[in-house]
């Protein structure tokens, strides 16, 4: 049978898209590499704690400027404050407590932590209410 | 709720905390900040309690155990008088220090609830930043028990100095290093233990030689750790929130520890090793010479001020022990009326910790915008006619500025010498906390009035009457 003109160029339109269709695969593998390369460059294969210890720092130094810029007069409510606010350690009880997924140990670890803190937080912002409620200014 | 939702939420209660420490650097924006750190810490419970999902059980527990602490410490908080405010904050860090070595000991039994690996099978990062927090939790519990105790009275503010102590505090820092590299490897709960009992141990041995006059030092100092035990527990967690207040809090206290050592002229390190401010020093003026001390009554000193244009008041911790500040403001008051100029100066270590004297004076309902530090006011001794000094001592003597053979050399002080007339008032003519004898007393124009701060600034008001 002889070829006609017409499947002639089926058939090298057929080799053309297997060109293709190569060429494109190829360009697929070669850009699944590159974001394979780039997701280790970036984001999983940095751990989370790198993250985290770069927000630890930068608020260390935001803290550094905020405090500076506290009045003296202020100091003692500044510490009572402080003490309240760094008793956030409340939600690792709450977890501790909330989730008594296997050792009632645990859990009671968690709920003396949780009581202590408690403590710390009322105690904290109310003492801290309670002192600058007295701050006034000159009558005039 | 997602984890990634919680986190952000996490991250907004960490920016509240900030803003909380902005609103204080001044009076009227204060009480707002206070605000913004109640709300963040709201945001944070409530954020755990919808991540943690308790059983109606471990509700029960929660909401048990936030009542149980909150009334305890609502109350405190609403009973103590101002001039315990040093105690408290010393017992509040106590707590912190506490609830971060139990939130570390839970999460070594249950490392499931923390999402940092199974039993016998934790991180060994997550190890890692657990034993750093729960060592310097402990060690704030312990040392801010001792620094409470001290604070209080119920313990002598003497240093108490153990022979070799610090080979002892060395040894156990480095023991404390071997047991969590120990822990590391074998994640065994008698390694965690012990790295909490030497934590405690050591704790202790720090703060006991510290002196009664390094105290505030000490406070901030405690202040400080507890930021630190919390971040490291942060990074357990993964809790935004815990990491920014820890760092927050941590440096808080670096800060107020700087500017405490910086009142009193000496290195921090000198504070730590402690051993200052028990013995009596030799008085360096000792020179055979009889020196003679002027002393005069409260007529006298009523005539004076109420002839003066500028009175500059210098209050320090006496007087909040005889508890004259409301005597204090009445004769203020007394003088105000009468046409005469009064400020307040206050040295930045007067009292047992850092500001503590601009509260007792705000309770006693003094204006904050009478109230002046060290270097706003120091120059205006000279134009004083009177200054006026209740239970204040050393941070007057004008050794510290002239004499370099005295032992407070280079410490700054209030120039209350400058003024016209110096008014002293003292118990008795002993010397101060520091031991140092105080050659203002032999002055030509300090005047010593001698009795109680409160009863002799009451016979004062009196007396201006007639």
């Amino acid at each position: 049978m002889e070829k006609t003109a017409l499947e002639h160029a089926l058939d090298q339109l057929d080799q053309a898209s297997a060109a293709a269709r190569l060429a494109l695969d190829q360009v697929q593998d070669a850009a699944d590499a590159a974001g394979a390369a780039a997701h280790a460059a970036s984001g999983g294969a940095i751990d989370p704690f790198v993250f985290r210890f770069a927000i630890f720092v930068l608020a260390i130094f935001v803290g550094y400027y905020v405090v500076w810029s506290v009045t003296p007069a202020l100091h003692t409510p500044l510490m009572a404050v402080t003490n309240a606010i760094s008793s956030v350690i409340v939600v690792g009880a709450l977890l501790a407590v909330g989730i008594s997924a296997a050792s009632g140990l645990a859990t009671g670890f968690g709920f003396v932590a949780l009581v202590l803190a408690s403590v710390n937080i009322f105690g904290g912002f109310l003492v801290t209410q309670r002192m600058l409620a007295m701050y006034k200014k000159k009558e005039k | 709720m997602s984890a990634d939702f919680a986190s952000f939420l996490y991250l907004v209660s960490g920016v509240l905390f900030i803003m909380a420490l902005r609103g204080l650097s001044h009076p009227p924006t204060s009480r707002q900040g206070n605000m913004y750190g109640m709300v963040g810490m709201g945001i944070a419970i409530v954020t755990t309690l919808a991540l943690a999902r308790p059983s109606m059980g471990g509700f029960a527990l929660i909401v048990l155990g936030l009542a149980l602490g909150g009334s305890v410490g609502a109350i405190t908080a609403r009973r103590i008088p101002m001039t315990s405010m040093p105690q408290l904050v010393a017992a509040f860090h106590s707590l912190v220090g506490l609830a971060a070595v139990m939130v570390a000991a839970a999460a070594m039994y249950a490392p499931e609830s923390f999402g940092i690996g199974t039993i016998g099978n934790i991180h060994g990062q997550a190890l890692v930043e657990m034993s750093l927090g729960v060592a310097i939790g402990a060690i704030t519990f312990t040392g801010s028990v001792i620094a409470f105790l001290k604070l209080d009275g119920r313990m002598s503010g003497k240093p108490i100095m153990l022979g070799g102590r610090h080979f002892i505090n060395a040894g156990l820092g480095i023991a404390l290093v071997v047991l969590i590299v120990m822990l590391v490897l074998t994640e065994s709960y008698a390694v965690f233990w012990l790295i909490v009992v030497a934590s405690l141990v050591l704790g202790v041995l720090l703060i006991i030689p510290i002196g009664g006059a390094d105290m505030p030092v000490v406070v901030s100092m405690l202040n400080s750790y507890s930021g630190w035990a919390a971040a490291a527990l942060g990074f357990t967690l993964g809790n935004l929130a815990l990491i920014i207040t820890g760092a927050l809090v941590g440096s808080s206290g670096a800060i107020l520890s700087y500017i405490m050592c910086k009142g009193m002229n000496r290195s921090f390190i000198s504070v730590i090793l402690g051993g200052f401010g028990g013995e009596t020093a030799a008085a360096s003026g000792d020179d055979g010479i009889q020196r003679t001390v002027k002393t005069g009554a409260a007529d006298d000193a009523a005539y004076l001020m109420m002839n003066a244009q500028k009175v500059i008041i210098v209050p320090g911790y006496g007087m909040a022990v005889a508890q004259a500040q409301h005597a204090l403001r009445e004769l203020a008051d007394k003088l105000k009326a009468n046409g005469v100029e009064v400020k307040y100066a206050i040295h930045p270590v007067a009292g047992r910790m850092p500001g503590h004297m601009n509260v007792l004076l705000a309770e006693a309902n003094v204006p904050y915008d009478e109230v002046f530090e060290l270097e706003d006011i120091n120059s205006e001794f000279a134009q004083a006619d009177v200054a006026y000094v209740i239970g204040a001592n050393d941070v007057t003597n004008p050794s510290a500025r002239d004499d370099k053979a005295s032992p407070i050399y280079g410490m700054p002080i209030l120039d209350v010498d400058k003024a016209r007339t110096c008014l002293f008032v003292k118990r008795s003519l002993g010397s101060g906390y520091a031991g140092i004898d105080n050659t203002l007393f032999y002055k030509d124009g300090t005047m010593m009035l001698l009795g109680d701060a409160k009863k002799m600034t009451e016979e004062i008001v009196k007396a201006m009457d007639h």
